[in-house]
């Protein structure tokens, strides 16, 4: 029975993966800002067969609830394995070209809450010389694009600090790994019309359980989106600035 | 966005709204002039069809399950599979389920789905505690047999006309094993098969396949399967591996003769007059569920699914001369099946009603319109009925004349505010306000 942390426990993603966990009996310590929904997560948890399931209302972009909240999660659980960060909002690309509140918003949220969570953690399982931290970053993190370099430039930076802490943790034992997911059918996405690109959540929960089971590092999901990228990262700027991506 | 039923026929472009908490509903409701609750789309015509399609993927919670009684309490978008995954290795299982595991409890109220068992154990809201209704104002009712009556008996079998189901209880059935002993009775004739379903009706679970495409002396041949839980075994429901059809199967591979190998060899791979067998219930409950997209198997153009049943009255020979005018059309299907129904409930629109119920799939095109048509009469005429949740064809005069109660129902409509406010494209083609 594993020890679990999830931030953004009302998002599509997290709560599949935290129905895999519940299934096999995980006790689990859910933060979000909806305690409504937190309240129908929870129960939903307990007859899914968790040991236990406590949850916390925050919003990550109040830095200062970080740390109260972090000591509770550790008071409650007594010990965390597992770390999943997973909330965010897609950026709507095309407002926040016009407002630089806006886009300031949005990597408050993407990155800058993000980063100030992994670094805490980061300590205390550095210390404890075990577990496993896994930020849910996005694919669009690996090259800006037009169509939404925003949302996409706060997802790489949270995959490069995810990388150098990978590093640096590594020798403590503990394991980091970032997800990039490609487009996910949830509600965060329902406007994109691209059926055949889209995977269910519960896809992208099997891979982050999974990832976690065998200590992986950076997973795509689907794995395609690998190829993709890469084919992406290649293409020379002369090129890549006159596409329409 | 483009939906459509699970017969892929007919399609429309709907806004798609995916709630996820109960205010998100209430503000749907506000902001739409008409709309329709919608589960898992697996109704084969258009009666989960609309412009504005509430959608409950996300209200897909478990709140409580007593594994001491057998009494769960979810969302109406928790679909019977996620039930089954929990509650099959605790020794419990649905008191009623349709031949498909992947439709909500939302929509198997909405269609007051019946099953191998309704012989004996009625249909699914037979089996409801109570359920949660979001009307057309957001207002909230609890709604039972004995609470707010009528509005229980218009939502049962209602086709999501009369609000948003957002939640039921209901009580499961005990199981000591998850296998199930098969018995399959091989039947020459229509009248043997009806002979079998009455001395078989104590018999738990039974349904039939019959052939629809052979003629003569061995009209209506059919392997009577029957169904027993296994006293006794290990208690698990594995993630079967879903088999998906890739693309759309050609024209050209379904047509008459194909269609014909493909019964002769379902019917005569059954050697002896009876066969036994142990198989996990999974195969006996949902067999097709394992391939994913079996729906593609008709190609494009989709397909439509015929179900209707004739009362008692109607007897052998009435179903004799339906599966003549099927077979003499040369349009029937792989799988057809029969089905005894139990006595009908109180429902205003439940489909069952006591007698036989018939099911196959037609290919979509000009002629089986014109059969279905010809067959609607002659149900109609006999004193039976076409299952809405399957319907894509029926006219409203077949409609009125056949469910009887349809009056009552708008009544109820009327009374708790969702004339106006819900509807479908099947409900603007009977007739319903």
């Amino acid at each position: 029975m594993k020890k679990i942390l999830i931030i953004g426990a009302t998002s599509a993603i997290a709560e599949a993966t935290a129905r895999i966990w519940a299934q096999r009996g995980d006790e689990l310590f859910l933060v979000a800002r909806n305690q409504e929904r937190l309240n129908v997560i929870t129960e939903d948890l307990k007859v899914r067969g968790s040991s236990g399931v406590h949850s916390y209302c925050m919003d990550a972009n109040n830095f200062e609830e970080h740390l109260p909240m972090i000591n509770t999660a550790y008071d409650v659980l007594c010990n965390i394995d597992i770390v999943l960060i997973a909330h965010g909002t897609l950026s709507n690309q095309k407002e926040c070209e016009h407002s630089v509140e806006l886009t300031m918003q949005e990597i408050k949220t993407n990155t800058l809450s993000v980063i100030a969570l992994l670094t805490d953690l980061a300590n205390r399982f550095e210390a404890k010389g075990s577990g496993t931290i896994t930020v849910i970053s996005s694919v669009a993190g690996d090259r800006g694009r037009a169509s939404n370099y925003v949302y996409g430039s706060a997802k790489a930076m949270v995959t490069a600090f995810a990388s150098g802490l990978r590093q640096r943790l590594h020798k403590s034992n503990v394991t980091v790994i970032t997800i990039k997911p490609g487009f996910v059918n949830t509600p965060m996405t329902a406007e994109f019309k691209n059926g055949l690109l889209l995977v269910k959540p519960a896809t992208v929960a099997a891979k982050i359980v999974k990832a976690i089971d065998e200590k992986k590092s950076e997973v795509y999901v689907p794995a395609f989106w690998w190829t993709v990228m890469a084919v992406i990262k290649t293409i020379p700027n002369k090129m890549f600035k006159s596409l329409n991506l | 966005m483009k939906i459509c039923g699970w017969g892929r026929y007919p399609t429309i472009d709907a806004k798609v709204l995916l709630p996820q908490t109960h205010g998100d509903c209430t503000n749907f409701l506000k902001s739409n002039q008409i709309v329709l609750p919608r589960g898992m789309g697996r109704s084969y015509g258009d009666s989960a069809n609309s412009s504005v399609v509430i959608q409950t993927s996300y209200l897909d919670h478990f709140i409580e399950f007593d594994v001491s009684t057998g009494v769960l309490t979810c969302e109406a978008g928790v679909s019977i599979r996620e039930i089954l995954q929990l509650i099959v290795p605790k020794g419990w299982f649905m008191p009623v389920t349709p031949g498909s595991s992947f439709i909500t409890v939302g929509g198997a109220i909405a269609s007051d789905v019946h099953g191998k068992n309704h012989h004996l154990s009625g249909t699914f809201s037979e089996h409801l505690l109570s359920l949660e209704l979001m009307l057309g104002d957001g207002e909230i009712l609890s709604v039972a047999k004995d609470v707010y009556p009528d509005l229980f008996r218009a939502t049962c079998g209602g086709m999501g006309l009369t609000g948003i189901i957002l939640s039921a209880s209901f009580q499961l059935k005990p199981i000591q094993s998850s296998q199930i002993i098969q018995s399959t009775i091989k039947t020459n004739c229509l009248e043997e098969i009806y002979e079998q379903f009455e001395s078989n009706y104590a018999s738990t679970y039974s349904v039939a396949w019959i052939d629809c495409l052979t003629k003569g002396k061995q009209l209506g041949r059919s392997l009577l399967i029957l169904g027993e839980h296994l006293q006794d075994g290990v208690l698990e429901f594995k993630k079967q591996k879903t088999l998906n059809l890739p693309f759309d199967i050609p024209k050209l591979f379904l047509n008459h003769h194909s269609i014909k190998a493909f019964n002769a060899i379902y019917y005569h791979r059954v050697f002896s007059k009876i066969k036994t067998e142990v198989i996990p219930l999974e195969r006996y409950f949902f067999p097709l569920d394992s391939i994913g997209n079996w729906n593609r198997l008709y190609g494009k153009a989709g397909f439509v699914q015929y179900q209707f049943v004739l009362p008692i009255a109607a007897g052998v020979k009435g179903m004799r001369q339906i599966l003549e005018v099927i077979v003499g059309s040369g349009k029937g299907s792989f799988l057809a099946v029969l089905k005894a129904f139990g006595t009908a409930n109180k429902n205003f629109l439940s489909f069952p009603i006591k007698g036989y119920t018939l099911a196959l799939d037609f290919k979509t095109s000009k002629e089986t319109t014109e059969l279905i048509k010809k067959l609607d009469s002659m149900v109609v005429e006999m004193g039976g009925r076409i299952y809405l949740t399957k319907d894509a064809l029926m006219s409203e005069t077949s409609f009125k004349k056949t469910y009887l109660q349809w009056e009552q129902f708008e009544e109820v409509r009327a009374k708790y505010g969702a004339i106006g406010k819900f509807a479908s494209s099947q409900s603007k083609r009977l007739g319903l306000r």
